[in-house]
């Protein structure tokens, strides 16, 4: 089934009686030359590209869950390249250029939106500091624009330019950056991936890596083993859990990163805005909601939820920003986990064991990277090497500390980042 | 989530500063190796339910505790000075 305009008319002409499941639902089979373990975001993503650019298709998803139930569907939705490190700077550039592409890739709609992302600036310091990164987006090929108040005024006029104690001296205005409809990217990946042969298993959890003499085999799960002769761990969230079935540790905590809606309103935000002052971001979705978050709770932990110290906080700094976001009511609020690593960048590699690959760390940036992370994670099971854009971020590079991409300059501690 | 200091009594965690795994309180020889500093550093067990961890009282008397606290429920089991805990 390919979606089309016209197929869209037809269907709603004649009652939407049409439409068929996105994707197949089999049986998982006794061996697969690939499994990954995780069907979120990432994992699904590897598979359409290991599929599509590799022609490899007996490969497996498993997913413990439902396809999407985990970070992919908790996020901000928010996508970018305003990275600056050697590293970062390439591989976020190479995700930009593949959403750029990826509803004709998928033939699926995932509302790409790039309304453009701007990051306020508060202080004479800051000022500096992002006409440095905007320098080093605009180096590594992407846009970046400076700002000034009368320039923030005429996009955001929404926001208070009277506050005092963070008055807002301009803005890093990256226009390709914006949002996706996030439930709509693991679908539209995961349909895809199905298309070409991908077998996704929902409901079946890893329970165990197989590792002989050093080679993985396969992994135990709740609907019975699977030999393998590679597989991937794309977890992020769990990686730590899933990394000690095969006798791991990784360099990762995990902590919980709080997220809020609104109520729909009427457009009233078009771009996506990040409030230095406060570590708070904000963007109103299709649907009319203000989605909007702030940082993590700061101790680590697996539960999906947050406290409320940190949703005060929060809605402190949205109040500051935007005073009239008081007169909204607060749909929901929710949590999701996330892997966070020592320098704030993610990590993509081979492990100690042969035929077993990692696919983590990506702290709280992990969606905007999917569809990259699934084409370089592709590259890396499929030839064994790392891509281009991803050969930075190693595994042992805190232990060896050659290549350490610390964004923010916060230091080696995982929860600072 | 509240956490009872020793000293001061059951107080709002936001008085507290968290830095992490109590696996920081067990330093390892400057001449440990390589491995052994990765460990110390940067490696963590990090898996679902109790794990002991330092917190700070930053905002009350200043001493270190070392909590031990599920990461699931968020429950805080036990709280002692790390100046105890030492011991």
């Amino acid at each position: 089934m390919r979606f089309s305009g016209l197929k869209v008319l037809a269907e709603g002409l004649t009652g939407n009686k049409g439409w068929g499941p996105h994707w197949r639902s089999p049986e998982p089979k006794a061996e697969y030359d690939i499994v990954l373990i995780g069907g979120g975001g990432h994992g699904l993503a590897t598979a359409h590209y290991l599929a599509k650019v590799h022609g490899l298709t007996n490969v497996a998803v498993l997913e413990k869950g439902y396809l999407g139930g985990g970070n992919v569907g908790r996020n901000t939705t928010i996508v970018r390249a305003n990275y600056m490190l050697p590293g970062n700077s390439e591989f976020y550039s190479h995700s930009l250029k593949l959403w750029e592409g990826l509803e004709e890739d998928l033939n699926y709609n995932v509302m790409h939106s790039q309304r453009g992302i701007i990051n306020l600036v508060h202080s004479d310091g800051q000022r500096d500091a992002f006409v440095r990164r905007g320098n080093m987006m605009v180096g590594q090929g992407d846009d970046a624009e400076m700002l000034d108040p009368a320039g923030v005024r005429r996009l955001l006029p929404m926001i208070d330019f009277d506050q005092t104690r963070f008055p807002i001296f301009g803005g890093l205005y990256h226009r390709r950056g914006g949002t996706a409809r996030h439930d709509a990217v693991a679908w539209g990946f995961a349909r895809a991936a199905s298309d070409r042969g991908v077998d996704l298993i929902q409901q079946c959890e890893v329970t165990g890596i197989d590792v002989e003499n050093g080679v993985v085999k396969g992994v135990q799960t709740s609907r019975g083993p699977i030999r393998a002769k590679k597989v991937g761990m794309v977890a992020a969230g769990r990686s730590s859990q899933v990394a000690a079935m095969a006798g791991m540790r990784l360099p990762i905590e995990s902590h919980v990163l709080q997220a809020f809606v609104t109520e729909g309103l009427k457009p009233c935000l078009d771009h996506v805005v990040t409030y230095g002052m406060g570590h708070f971001y904000i963007s109103q979705s299709d649907k009319g909601g203000l989605v909007f978050g702030g940082d993590l709770d700061m101790y680590s932990s697996y539960a999906a939820r947050g406290n409320l110290p940190l949703v005060e906080h929060v809605t402190e700094a949205a109040m500051t920003l935007m005073p009239q976001i008081g007169k909204a009511r607060m749909l929901r609020s929710w949590g999701g986990i996330m892997d966070m690593s020592p320098d704030g960048s993610f990590i993509m590699d081979r492990t100690d064991i042969d035929g077993l690959f990692v696919n983590c760390g990506w702290c709280y940036g992990g969606f905007k990277a999917t569809p990259a992370s699934g084409h370089t994670f592709a590259h890396l099971l499929a030839t064994g090497n790392p891509h281009p854009t991803t050969v930075h971020h190693r595994l042992d590079r805190f232990r060896t500390g050659t290549g350490i991409m610390d964004e923010e300059s916060t230091g080696s501690q995982h929860n600072l980042h | 989530m509240r956490i009872s200091c020793p000293i001061c009594g059951e107080r709002d965690h936001r008085e507290f500063y968290y830095q992490g795994a109590a696996v920081m309180l067990s330093r390892p020889a400057p001449d440990a190796g390589e491995a052994a500093w990765d460990d110390y550093l940067y490696l963590r067990e990090n898996q679902p339910g109790d794990l002991e961890e330092l917190w700070s009282h930053d905002a009350g008397c200043g001493a270190w505790l070392k909590v031990l606290r599920n990461t699931v429920t968020h429950t805080v089991h036990s709280t002692e000075l790390v100046t105890e805990a030492r011991r």
